[in-house]
């Protein structure tokens, strides 16, 4: 049912996903207009296989709508969504996360009312095939999913040393734990790509320097890509191999971490436009 | 011709029913609930007109008045044991509450006035002393339209008018569409949220009131029931329209009035209602927010 | 590695099953003894019906989290379906019981049908406009089977729809010794009553046992977490159409099973009977009871169903107590002052519920 684990890899030894140098998403002229204002315009963009890349902007730069638009929350009004070569146009969110998207969200999104194992489970169920009836009656095939499933999600939960707090609710978590169960969300749908809106919002330095140890884990046990957009500009250039700058809906700048740090319009963006001395 | 006096008869229902939707739609709008005591307000509209015409006698412009009055003092009461101390319960127990309060209502009405139907008097009877009929003559008396469904249409335009000039200019009527927007902001701005909440629901019931007396004067049955099922019929012309908005709660009145009239001339007395709420569906379908309703998606 | 959750779900749903066999021994210990009221032995079937109608209203607003305004309609679906069936079954199936279970059967699928029909456009509106549109499908619902006539005769079925309010029975056309089973606005008259209080009780587990697995089951995750976030569930590849789909109808087959039991205990019913009235009957169980809990519906269905029976010694004031203890409760459930007093108490329930 689910690929197992792959173990951490020693660095000699290069994965499929490696040697695939085709990108994994590619973005081409990606636009929407929301009542005639362009909130993202001409968005060009391609992430590789096991790439890290982040996306950065000052407030109300558009994004966010670049993640909505990915995960077809909004329709984008032009430009085409290649996913692994395939074209998003017709899909909806869930065929989106099926095809290999999963995302967070920025102000924190997760079921509430169900325990923190289940919000970890109800991901799975693109993967789970027993129908209604087979539920309703208990089974076989019920109990073998089921217990795949579990083992599968107390295995990534204790990835992220929660696995003792399976059968809390989710709404009851302290914060910090809320943004690591949505990964663990997002990674249960067994995504190529994995999409992280401000994961480090509200979290402290030393909180900031663990979440920084995750993500590079993440895409080194599940050799996936990950796009996230954050404003802590220390992650970003410490664990980001390519950066896209987004300003008024437009990428300003696409580069390295150091390319980017010494781009004037970066700086212009952010800072405003220096005074002639 | 035929058509025509259909239409008209239609144009009057559908009057009393804006006029009701008026008041449910203020309603939800700042307090987003679904008040289903609202009909029954207009029934003890009815029943406090119908009693000061009958046993005091009063001329009917007054017996409007006092109804007016009682439901006001009545709405504000509802509110305040209520609903209320529901402010921020989940919508759901309110929405039993009011349930409640409307079968309250309707038993109190039951135990007062007992359940044998009234005949109302009508604000303007059909034949005035001299036996001639209350109705404008047109086209050499081919079409008929009576007095007091040119005074419905009148009332309901006249409300209709006042009240978007009330939003649009008072300072109350600012802070109700400030409330209804975010509570919690106006009250950051300075305004008593508790106190535009009890008058939209004093607004609502003085509404309810002239409704009732309206509806009475045209259909001049009244029981404890009498308001159910105008109110269900005025609470889907709120949604047709867009629920929340004045001038969507007018055109759907209207239209609901309409189609029930015509649906009941032409296709089928028993279909009626299940045409009036077919099209309810389709329009929905079509405009997910109703005709006029903004439709605001979820921010991600 | 843990034990499974769902087998620790298992364990407290049995205690509700094991709840539901012990009250259904003791009412029929008491009526074979005679000991219970007339009103109240009458009254048994329909609480059965009413407490499955809240089981299966508690998915579609507790579990799911969409108020439904019409859950009376798929009742009177499932109702005249039933008893359609039922009459018409009189000679191929002879034996009552199984007969019932068929009745019941069939009301259940006439239900499923009318819930995806109404159900595919429904599903797209959100809160409040989704409920005031159940809310119409059951007026539409109740006006259609006030127009429908139905016989049966040796030819089989004879369906007519009277639209203009013209046609009777003898419009349809029956050979001689041919049965009228619905007539019109009057309804099913001449009903064989084949309703138990023991097809009840079956009604009852089945609509558990359905909704408690289904609860426990992928499925149930998934309504859940549509109802606690649609946008993120939809996110983790949640099939949005399908799961609401999926809960929608399988209220509305439990209620058209209670309905087609309901009618069978009655030798005449109207479809007045099942109008927007019974529709918030059934949703102040579920809410008096609490949104997705289903112990809480029974209880909830079975109290006040019984409540305006003993209130009778306030003859013409019962309704009005009905009304007022009704605003009561609502306000103390929803009192913060008294729910800071209550979950003071929680946390030994809690303890008390580990050790079991």
């Amino acid at each position: 049912m689910f690929p197992k684990l792959v173990p951490m890899p020693s660095p000699n030894l290069l994965t499929e996903r490696d040697v695939d140098k085709r990108p994994i998403l590619e973005c081409i002229n990606l636009g929407i207009n929301f009542g005639g204002l362009a909130a993202v315009e001409g968005f060009n963009m391609a992430i590789g296989r096991t790439e890290i890349t982040g996306l950065i902007g000052p407030n109300g730069a558009g994004k966010t709508t670049v993640f909505n638009l990915l995960t077809k929350v909004y329709q984008p009004t032009k430009g085409t969504i290649l996913l692994d070569g395939n074209d998003t146009h017709n899909m909806n969110t869930a065929q989106v996360n099926r095809a290999g998207i999963a995302r967070t969200f920025q102000n924190i999104r997760l079921f509430n009312d169900l325990t923190v194992e289940e919000n970890v489970t109800v991901a799975m169920d693109a993967h789970m095939h027993y129908n209604m009836w087979s539920g309703i009656f208990r089974l076989p095939r019920f109990w073998k999913e089921e217990r795949v499933a579990h083992d599968r999600a107390m295995e990534l939960l204790s990835i992220f040393n929660m696995a003792d707090l399976a059968g809390a609710k989710a709404g009851s978590l302290p914060y910090g734990a809320q943004r690591r169960l949505e990964i663990v969300r997002a990674l249960a749908t067994n995504p190529s790509l994995l999409l992280l809106d401000e994961p480090a919002a509200g979290m402290n330095p030393s909180e900031t320097a663990e979440l920084m140890e995750n993500i590079r884990n993440i895409r080194d046990t599940f050799q996936i890509a990950i796009l996230l957009i954050e404003h802590d500009m220390n992650l970003v250039m410490n664990i980001c191999e390519g950066i896209a700058v987004l300003n008024f809906g437009r990428i300003i700048a696409k580069g390295t971490p150091e390319d980017i740090q010494s781009n004037p319009a970066v700086i212009e963006a952010y800072l405003g436009k220096q005074k002639e001395a | 011709m035929e058509f025509l006096s259909y239409l008209i008869s239609g144009i009057s229902l559908g009057s009393v029913y804006a006029i009701i939707a008026l008041g449910y739609t203020m309603v939800y709008g700042i307090a987003k609930m679904l008040n289903f005591a609202h009909g029954d307000v207009i029934m003890v509209g009815g029943y406090i007109s119908f009693c000061a015409v009958s046993y005091l006698g009063l001329p009917g412009w007054l017996a409007l008045i006092l109804a007016m009055a009682v439901c006001t003092v009545l709405g504000i009461v509802i509110e305040g044991l209520a609903y209320k101390p529901l402010r921020s319960a989940p919508s759901l127990a309110v929405l039993i509450t009011a349930i409640g309060v409307s079968y309250f209502l309707q038993n109190t009405a039951l135990l007062i006035w007992k359940a044998a139907p009234k005949v109302y008097p009508s604000l303007i009877p059909a034949t005035n002393a001299q036996g001639e009929v209350n109705a404008l003559q047109l086209f050499h008396g081919q079409l008929s339209i009576s007095y007091i469904s040119l005074l419905t249409m009148a009332s309901c335009v006249v409300i209709m008018i006042a009240l978007t000039l009330f939003t649009g200019k008072t300072k109350m009527g600012k802070a109700m569409r400030a409330c209804s927007e975010d509570k919690g902001a106006a009250q950051l701005m300075g305004i008593n949220v508790n106190a535009t909440i009890s008058t939209t629901f004093a607004i609502g019931s003085a509404l309810a009131a002239v409704a009732g007396v309206l509806l009475c004067s045209s259909y001049p049955t009244l029981q404890p029931t009498t308001g159910s099922m105008p109110g269900i019929k005025a609470f889907t012309a709120a949604v047709f329209g867009g629920i929340g908005s004045i001038p969507g709660a007018f055109l759907g009145g209207l239209l609901l009035g309409i189609i029930e009239a015509l649906a009941k001339a032409y296709i089928s007395t028993n279909l009626a209602n299940t045409i009036v709420f077919a099209v309810l569906i389709i329009v929905l379908l079509v405009k997910p927010a109703g005709l006029l309703g903004k439709y605001v998606p979820e921010k991600v | 590695m843990k034990k499974l959750s769902i087998k620790q779900h298992t364990r407290t749903d049995f205690l509700t099953y094991l709840g539901v066999i012990i009250a259904f021994a003791v009412m029929s210990f008491l009526s074979s003894n005679g000991s219970l009221s007339r009103s109240l032995t009458g009254q048994l079937v329909p609480i059965c019906c009413y407490m499955s109608m809240a089981v299966s209203l508690n998915l579609t607003v507790g579990i799911l989290g969409e108020l439904s305004l019409g859950h009376a309609g798929f009742m009177s679906v499932g109702a005249f379906s039933g008893v359609v069936a039922a009459m018409s079954l009189q000679t191929v199936i002879p034996s009552a019981p199984l007969r019932l279970a068929a009745a019941m059967v069939i009301g259940a699928a006439a239900a499923a049908i009318a819930g995806i029909i109404v159900g595919t456009p429904v599903l797209r509106l959100r809160g409040d406009y989704l409920a005031i549109v159940t809310l119409a499908f059951g007026e539409i619902i109740k006006d259609l089977i006030n127009c429908l006539l139905v016989g049966y005769d040796a030819n089989g079925l004879h369906v007519a729809f009277n639209l203009t309010g013209s046609k009777t029975v003898a419009d349809l056309g029956m050979q001689e010794g041919g049965i009228a089973i619905i007539k019109g606005a009057q309804g099913a008259t001449g009903t064989t009553i084949i309703s138990s209080f023991t097809a009840g009780f079956l009604l009852v587990m089945v609509t558990l046992f359905v909704v408690l697995n289904l609860k426990h089951s992928r499925a149930g995750r998934a309504i859940m977490a549509l109802r606690d976030n649609a946008i993120a569930a939809e996110s983790v590849g949640i099939n949005l159409t399908k799961y609401k789909m999926m809960a929608f109808v399988t209220s509305a087959a439990l209620a058209g099973a209670a309905g087609a039991l309901y009618g069978l205990n009655f030798s005449s019913l109207q479809a007045t009977k099942f109008n927007f009235n019974t529709s918030i009957l059934i949703l102040v169980f579920v809410v008096l009871g609490g949104l997705g809990n289903l112990w809480g519906s029974l209880i909830a269905a079975a109290a006040l169903t019984v409540l305006p029976e003993l209130l009778r010694a306030f003859s013409d004031y019962r309704m009005l107590v009905y009304a007022i203890v009704l605003i009561l409760v609502m306000l103390a459930t929803n009192n913060p002052t008294l729910k800071t007093f209550f979950s003071r108490f929680k946390p030994r329930k809690h303890v008390r519920k580990e050790a079991v």
